[in-house]
């Protein structure tokens, strides 16, 4: 067990998983508004209104703690040249030839470049939500700002559901993943097999 | 008005001048749009300001507040020099050929018999019409004789050339040509004008005289009697025309009946010099009735107590000491502390009269108030420091105020009158609130306590009082209903035909009509133009049949119309002396059928007389003609004249610029210490008008908040060059001050206000709304009326409200 | 009106009862006819039992000067100066035009809170409104409030409650002037007719009707001098329609996006099936204790069967 390694720390954690909830019930909540397939599931939230009511408060707080979490993981988040040439390999990815792929840091270039659109999705989000949270904020801004922060708003949650889909699904396929993020530690093999000269960095680090 | 509000829509061109129609009596002016929709009328508005009227007018002239008359005399020599009268109505039906009694002279600005120390005309005997050796007036049908009044007034008006008017008026001159020009095309016998006018007319120092210029004018036109045409006044309160009907001046008694001065001590002296007989042969002269009215109205409040022996209590009348006591004259009694009680009764004095600082200061002379309003009025609180809005000192101030809760309107049943005089009755539609009383039932319970005063205690004169006769069936309060059918008048003996003896009327029995009131104390009438209103058929005011069988807006079975339920006077007019309408086709009125006279109104005539016997329409007058020359009628003489307001932005009179005592009205009273009050231009160089908007009513519906919200807050309207030379922009709060106060109030900048090219120099006209206040829901705001001054049209004292000096400054 | 007669609901995908035969209503509000009087303000606030705030004056006779949840229908005054140097006071009653192609029902993501009627007549439903605004932001015509008290949308309802018992909406009984008129729309149109022909021999050559087609044609229409000038009417849209945002943010896109999604789901369950997990299989590294399974997933699908 001592020779696990640590991935990521009981803070780091609970602010992921803060952040997942939160993205689960602003998502919800915000799919009931974006089509009326799924306005049924507003009932989640206690009806219409309430969702209404509490979708913006569920989106900034989901903003502001993905913002301290995006914080933390963005050094570890640079692109550099190795990602390129693992996101051209992206047929060996999906096909699971991992041994063909360049030597990965601590997360590869799909989990960077998932980041980054995250981070996009999520600035968009919350000023174009600003702008169309009436209650507060809409009465500042004229009707042809609303309506680009309303359809930016609704492109932006779509980027970001599909990038988070992708997510799930990536610690669905890559096993151990999940662990990591729920107790923080990998083997040793599983650092070795995914982020290789991450391995070799916290290797160097324990002598 | 001569006509009515539904006749409107029988016009082919509406004038709105003096008034706009749009934004004071906006349910009147839709028979302006209808007209314009269903008969293409064209609409012509002359206003100081491009108002709501003119908004959807065909034609819209700017003029200078209070320069009417120079625009309206200017029209008349227009019309004649280029021969657009109505040629054969004013012949027949006008005194254009009455030749005037020589020694009537205009020179300098006056007409002959002015009293410059009395500041008054005392003598007019010159004003009026040389009489033949038959009793007669003398006429020229030929209009040749120079004394002639057609040749007198065009040469009165022949100084009032284009030119000249531009300048006076400030309307540019193409665009007045272009009014002129359209207004002249009414003198066609098929074309017919109204004018629409209201308090922009009347509230002037030459009001009365605007009037008349516009009367005139319509005879010019041929357009009095017609349907579509007439003078229309538009009364300001749903029932002020009641008010004036029922005699409710102080020189007035009930249908227009007059108050004996002092020196009518003698009861057949007062009726001779009101019964005047005809002045050309063959003519009706109706006022040779005027004992008839004047007896049942004595009978109607004295009963049996009024005997011939007596002369019908006539002792019991008071008699005027002064021409009449207006509220200006009241207010500046009131202020020299000669008055020690008032009685204010729907009326709020502080708000509606001028110089609102006078009359504060005069209320506190009072020893008591008493206000009977349905509402809290800044009248009953005068008293009240309101800080900038009414800044008293309280505490000086030992008036004993009372206020008495009354109902209003809604609250009761009874009538009202409208502008075009029909009596509609109205059905309680509420109980009054609280512990408000009808007005009927305080006045009631006052005078049984008076009279119980008198009784036990006698005092100067108590008859007048104890000899009321008041047998009403709650004594208390008197019901509405039977204060109408008294006013309606009855039988107190069997009225029977002259002619044939049959009875008309059996003793105790409604009149018909003012026809069958007698002189030998047999009838008694509260008001004889009322008569006909409750007959014996019953509530005449409440019928409700709106059939309008001509398809003329003549809905005869509508309510009823005083007089006789004629909706249009002196209607014999619209048809041709030969009975024919002048217009069969669409004007179609009254005509005579060969054996009466008949048609879709009331005949406003003797209904058995043939064209050929030679009676005149206008059958009130003892010419039987309309008058062009007001012989001595009028305060400031027979023909209308220009004078400025007395508070003129260009100092002088551009028709008389030498003689500064017919700068402004030579004839109307000033008082000494309201003089002294007058601005001048160096100081006050802007010409302001104030008026109220169609949001509001007076000062009433500050205490409504649908009314506020729709116009909430105090402003005053400048142009844009005005403002632009003051540096103000629309929002900001502006300063406006006159010699007597000041206001504060949020600045409407506007393109609808032009400035003017007057006398040579640049007038900017100011306009100031009027309503708020520093009572009810609305947000406060000064009193209008602290800026205007007090001074009174000649012939009615109605203030001079449109048009006074002011200067306007940033806050 | 009857249920039957809602022929569009927001938020709603399946068709609407259909079967009733109405006729649609149009109100007519003729500008040179309309003298501003602002008594159709105050009878709807009678009517609907409103009463707004007592505002300021900010330099114009417009007052309340903006529409609000508490004030659905204002005037709006402009003041024109014609090629010929006349001055024109343009007068216009601003409310719910009704839009035959309502962009506020588009936008709606409530179902049922904008409905539409058979006569033509667009109405909130304050019930099920959630009060997100977003009909203000579908709005050609910058119509709807959200009241600050409750949180809901109101306008103009063009008197539903009224019209369904065969009156006239408030503000056309009080009108004056007959400025405004309410009956079929086809009568409208010919009334209209009449009043232009009027207005053309007045010398208003491009009199018209503003009934736009950019929104399907509306049930409140206008006669205006100008009507090649909308816009000098305070504003009044020269071509309306729901913006091209809406319809990309409310149309096609968001049945795309939901596709996307789901496709998206399914790609990983195929690939999944298809390529099976990414697992750790190689023989823990000499000196390494094997490592502990603490991942769940990893634990379950351990192929030694440890457990």
């Amino acid at each position: 067990m001592n020779d696990d390694i640590e991935r990521y720390t009981p803070s780091e954690r609970s602010n992921h998983w803060a952040v997942a909830v939160l993205f689960i019930l602003a998502g919800l909540s915000g799919l009931a508004l974006f089509h009326p397939a799924l306005f049924g599931l507003s009932a989640l939230f206690g009806g219409g209104t309430w969702t209404r009511i509490l979708h913006p408060f569920l989106g900034l707080a989901m903003f502001l703690l993905f913002l301290w979490l995006a914080i933390r993981f963005a050094g570890h988040n640079r692109m550099n040249d190795r990602d390129a040439r693992w996101l051209r390999q992206w047929r060996d990815v999906v096909g699971n030839r991992e041994d063909r792929l360049p030597e990965v840091e601590r997360y590869n270039a799909g989990q960077k470049l998932l980041f980054w659109v995250l981070v996009l999705s999520m600035l968009v989000l919350v000023v174009s939500g600003v702008i169309i949270w009436r209650q507060y904020f809409s009465a500042m801004f004229g009707i042809e700002t609303l309506r680009w922060a309303s359809l930016l708003h609704a492109a932006a949650a779509f980027v970001l559901i599909l990038s988070i889909i992708v997510h799930i699904y990536a610690a669905i396929w890559v096993k151990g993943s999940v662990g990591a993020m729920l107790y923080g530690r990998v083997s040793r093999a599983w650092a070795r097999k995914h982020h290789l000269g991450w391995y070799k960095a916290v290797v160097r680090e324990r002598k | 008005m001569t006509n009515h509000w539904a006749d409107i829509q029988n016009a082919d061109l509406v004038l709105i001048m003096g008034g706009n129609a749009a934004e004071a009596h906006p349910c009147g002016f839709k028979w302006v749009t209808e007209a314009k929709a269903h008969n293409k009328a064209r609409l012509i508005v002359v206003d100081p300001r491009f108002n709501r009227s003119a908004s959807v007018a065909d034609l819209y002239a700017p003029i200078r507040t209070g320069t009417d008359i120079a625009f309206l005399g200017g029209l008349i020599y227009h019309l004649i020099s280029n021969d657009k009268i109505q040629h054969e109505y004013v012949r027949n039906y006008t005194d254009a050929s009455f030749i005037v009694r020589e020694g009537f002279t205009f020179e300098n600005g006056l007409f002959s018999g002015y009293d410059a120390s009395q500041r008054r005309y005392g003598d007019k005997s010159a004003w009026g019409y040389e009489i033949g050796e038959d009793g007669f007036a003398v006429v020229d049908p030929t209009l040749s004789h120079p004394r002639c009044v057609f040749n007198l007034l065009k040469q009165h008006y022949s100084r009032y050339t284009p030119e000249v008017v531009s300048s006076i008026c400030g309307t540019p001159k193409e665009l007045m040509l272009k009014v002129w020009d359209t207004i002249a095309e009414a003198s066609a016998p098929d074309k017919v004008m109204t004018i629409m006018y209201a308090l922009g007319w009347t509230q002037h120092s030459t009001g009365s005289q605007m009037i008349r210029t516009g009367a005139m004018l319509q005879l010019l036109l041929g357009n009095i009697g017609m349907p579509g045409g007439g003078m229309n006044a538009l009364r300001g309160h749903s029932n002020i025309q009641g008010l004036t009907d029922l005699g409710l001046l102080s020189n007035l008694l009930p249908g227009y009946l007059t108050l004996p001065g002092d020196a009518e001590q003698d009861y057949a002296a007062y009726i001779a010099k009101r019964t005047q007989k005809p002045l050309r042969p063959g003519q009706l002269s109706y006022w040779q009735n005027y004992e008839k009215f004047h007896v049942s109205l004595m009978k109607a409040w004295y009963g049996k107590n009024a005997t011939a022996e007596n002369n019908w209590g006539y002792d019991w009348l008071p008699k005027l000491d002064t021409p009449g006591y207006d509220v200006l004259k009241v207010f500046d009694l009131m202020y020299q502390g000669k008055i020690n009680g008032y009685f204010c009764q729907g009326f709020n004095p502080i708000a509606s009269f001028p110089n609102k600082a006078k009359v504060g200061a005069a209320l506190a002379k009072l020893k008591y108030l008493v206000v009977m309003d349905p509402l809290a009025t800044e009248t009953s609180e005068f008293w009240r420091n309101a800080g900038d809005y009414n800044d008293v000192d309280t505490a000086a101030i030992q008036t004993t105020v009372i206020r008495l809760p009354t109902t209003c309107f809604a609250e009761e049943d009874g009538s009202l009158v409208n502008s075009g005089r029909w009596l509609q009755w109205h059905w309680k539609g509420a109980e009054p609130p609280g512990q408000a009383r009808t007005d009927i039932a305080i006045m009631g319970g006052l005078f049984h306590r008076l009279r119980e005063l008198y009784r036990k205690e006698g005092g100067a004169f108590p008859d007048p009082i104890l000899n009321i006769d008041w047998s009403y069936l709650r004594p208390d309060e008197p019901g509405p209903d039977e204060i109408a059918r008294e006013f309606n008048g009855k039988a107190l003996a069997d009225v029977t035909d002259p002619a044939t003896g049959a009875v008309l009327a059996k003793a105790g029995e409604q009149l018909a009509g003012f026809a069958q009131l007698r002189a030998d104390g047999s009838t008694a009438s509260g008001c004889w133009i009322f008569c006909g209103s409750w007959t014996q058929l019953g509530n005449q005011m409440a019928r409700r049949d709106n059939a309008d069988p001509y398809g003329m807006g003549q809905t005869l079975g509508w309510a009823w119309a005083w007089p006789a339920n004629r909706r249009i006077l002196y209607n014999r007019a619209s048809a041709d002396p030969s009975g024919k309408p002048w217009d069969p086709r669409k004007k179609r009125l009254v005509w005579w059928n060969g054996t009466a006279w008949g048609g879709t109104d009331v005949p406003d005539f003797k209904p058995d007389s043939p064209p050929d016997a030679g009676m005149n329409p206008f059958i009130m007058n003892p010419e039987g003609v309309a008058r062009l020359f007001a012989v001595d009628k009028m305060a400031e003489g027979p023909f209308p004249e220009h004078y400025e307001p007395f508070e003129t932005p260009i100092g002088r009179n551009p028709l008389h610029p030498d003689k500064p005592g017919v700068t402004s009205n030579p004839a109307a009273r000033v008082f000494q210490n309201d003089l002294e009050l007058f601005g001048k231009a160096d100081e006050f160089p802007y010409a302001a008008t104030t008026y109220r908007l169609t949001e509001h009513f007076h000062f009433w519906t500050k205490h409504s908040r649908l009314n506020a919200i729709t116009q909430p807050e105090q402003f005053v309207e400048i142009g844009e060059a005005l403002a632009k030379e003051l540096g103000i922009q629309a929002g900001q709060r502006v300063k406006v001050s006159s010699n007597r106060g000041f206001i504060k109030a949020v600045a409407v900048v506007t393109k609808r206000l032009k400035p003017l090219t007057v006398d040579g120099k640049t007038v900017h006209q100011v306009g100031i709304p009027l309503h708020w206040g520093f009572t009810g829901v609305a947000r406060n705001g000064y009193l209008t009326n602290t800026l205007t001054p007090f001074v009174g049209d000649a012939n009615t004292q109605t203030p001079e409200f449109k048009s006074f000096l002011v200067n306007v400054e940033k806050v | 009106m009857a249920t039957q007669d809602i022929i569009a609901r927001s938020a709603t995908t399946t068709p609407m009862p259909s079967v009733r035969q109405v006729g649609e209503v149009a109100k007519l509000i003729d500008t040179s006819k309309c003298i501003g009087c602002k008594a159709c303000q105050v009878a709807c606030s009678e009517w609907n039992d409103l009463r707004d705030d007592v505002g300021s004056n900010l330099g114009v006779y417009d007052n309340p000067i903006d529409l609000t949840a508490d004030s659905w229908t204002v005037m709006r005054f402009a003041e024109y100066e014609n090629p010929a140097g006349n001055l024109e006071w343009l007068i216009r009653k601003d409310g719910c035009m009704h839009c035959e192609d309502p962009g506020c029902l588009k936008a709606c993501p409530s179902p049922g809170a904008i409905v539409k009627y058979a006569n033509g007549i667009v109405d909130f439903n304050q019930d099920k409104c959630i009060g997100c605004g977003y009909c203000i932001t579908g709005c050609p015509f910058n119509i709807p409030r959200i009241s600050q008290k409750d949180h809901k949308a109101y306008k103009c309802t063009l008197c539903s409650d009224r019209v369904a018992v065969g009156l006239e909406p408030a503000c056309v009984k009080t009108c004056p002037t007959g400025a405004i008129v309410f009956g079929s729309k086809e009568d409208m149109i010919e009334h209209a007719d009449g009043r232009i022909a009027d207005l053309k021999e007045r010398g208003f050559e491009h009199a018209g009707l503003y009934d736009p087609a950019g929104v399907g044609g509306t049930h409140v229409m206008y006669v205006l001098h100008h009507a090649d000038q909308p816009s000098l009417y305070s504003s009044l849209p020269d071509e309306p329609a729901v913006s091209p945002l809406v319809s990309l943010w409310k149309g096609v896109t968001k049945p795309l996006a939901l596709f996307a999604m789901g496709a998206a789901v399914l790609a990983g369950f195929f690939h999944y099936v298809r390529v099976g997990p990414n697992r750790v299989e190689e023989d823990p590294e000499p000196g390494e204790p094997i490592v502990h399974e603490v991942d769940p997933s990893v634990h379950v699908v351990d192929p030694k069967g440890r457990e």
